[in-house]
């Protein structure tokens, strides 16, 4: 799943369900049809007797799919009046995760359906205590966590998608090396092995190591460990000079290009700062990319 | 951690608030406190902007300007597409 194999098919059907044996007294909590969200909170809530209103957002998470706007206050009126949660229930309240809030206007809610909206925890987990404490959400449970194991089962996305171009940068490499050396040669390993390490320093080190390495716009911090890393290589898997500079300024902005993806999967970056990063760091890296190949060119030809 | 820009266009209109609360409901990285039954923007550098406050706030008193903080988003845009995740997203 989080190679984001058959991603498509995680869809649960939306509607009103029943964990353990609710009455029309009991707590209505609302989740998102994402497979992956939806057994999570189930999990969570085990041994509880509660009703799980389940919004179609298409089989996205709550968070994304607040901020496209299907876990919205329009869907959730929607979903009020198909299943006929006013019948069900004699209470007017609806418990929601906190992090729908991006696409959900609780007071548009009480007026649109006399409803009231209580933003429970950022994670499921947490929703045990949160029910146990009478709705109180410590300030702990209202911060979305970014550590290093919420980074690392990011990194296996950042890397699905850079494969193809990444097999494409290898072959051209091959093929210049023939053209150069009418052969293939150990020195073929000091051209590849560092396109291969500088992908897998942007898609899975940067996000790891995050919070320490120097600046804060991504694509500089890529470019920082991209930069040590093809010296690295320089040195253990040495070439020639034109060349391997070629593949340096290659390896750099292929780390600084990777780093700057991450961006999407963190919990901080605003669209302003990203913005601001694109436009600096986008041009920097293919201007870097293009020198580099233009030199691994000029190895050929010289 | 802290990005670029964080919170520059977060706005709040004092005036209006009632100190409802809502705004530190919601807030995913506790950028609001309550003092003198106002909110009042505690750790502006934390702000993701991700709007959750202007959309929660029943005095229309928060003004955010918010979107995706997401470099393949924007670059989609900037191809002529529109500004979004495309198919292949790692967000879920």
């Amino acid at each position: 799943m989080r190679w984001g194999v058959g991603r498509m098919r995680y869809q649960v059907e939306p509607g009103l369900y029943r964990l353990g044996e609710p009455t029309p007294e009991s707590p209505v909590l609302v989740t998102a049809n994402y497979k992956l969200t939806v057994d999570t909170v189930r999990k969570a809530l085990k041994g509880f007797d509660v009703w799980l209103l389940i919004l179609d957002t298409k089989g996205v998470n709550v968070w994304c799919a607040a901020g496209k706007g299907t876990f919205g206050t329009a869907e959730l009126v929607r979903r009020l009046e198909l299943t006929g949660l006013a019948q069900v229930v004699t209470h007017r309240r609806l418990i929601l995760p906190q992090l729908g809030a991006v696409g959900v206007a609780a007071h548009e809610m009480q007026r649109l359906t006399g409803f009231t909206v209580r933003y429970g925890p950022v994670l499921a987990r947490d929703i045990p205590a949160y029910l146990h404490s009478g709705y109180r959400a410590t300030p702990a449970m209202r911060r979305v966590p970014f550590g290093w194991k919420e980074r690392l089962v990011l990194t296996p996305m950042e890397l699905v998608g850079s494969w193809k171009p990444t097999l494409g940068i290898l072959a051209a490499l091959a093929v210049l090396h023939l053209l150069q050396h009418r052969a293939l040669t150990p020195h073929l390993a000091g051209e590849l092995v560092p396109v291969v390490g500088a992908v897998l320093a942007g898609g899975v080190l940067v996000p790891l190591l995050l919070p320490w390495i120097p600046g804060r716009a991504f694509a500089l911090k890529g470019a920082i460990v991209g930069g040590l890393w093809v010296a690295l290589a320089q040195v253990l898997l040495p070439t020639g000079l034109v060349e391997g500079l070629g593949i340096a300024l290659v390896g750099i902005a292929l780390t600084a290009y990777m780093a700057m993806t991450f961006t999407g999967a963190t919990t901080f970056t605003n669209y302003a700062g990203t913005l601001l990063e694109v436009r600096w760091a986008l041009p920097a890296i293919l201007a870097s990319a293009g020198a580099g190949c233009l030199l691994r060119l000029v190895a050929v030809v010289a | 951690m802290r990005y670029l820009l964080n919170g520059h266009s977060l706005v709040l209109d004092s005036a209006r608030c009632h100190g409802c609360g809502r705004c530190l409901e919601v807030c995913p990285h506790g950028v609001f406190a309550l003092a003198d039954r106002q909110a009042v923007i505690t750790d502006r550098a934390a702000c993701m902007e991700c709007g959750a406050c202007r959309m929660n706030c029943p005095e229309d008193a928060i003004a955010v300007s918010s979107g995706v903080g997401c470099a393949v988003a924007i670059i989609n845009g900037m191809r002529g597409g529109e500004v979004g995740c495309g198919t292949d997203c790692a967000c879920g």
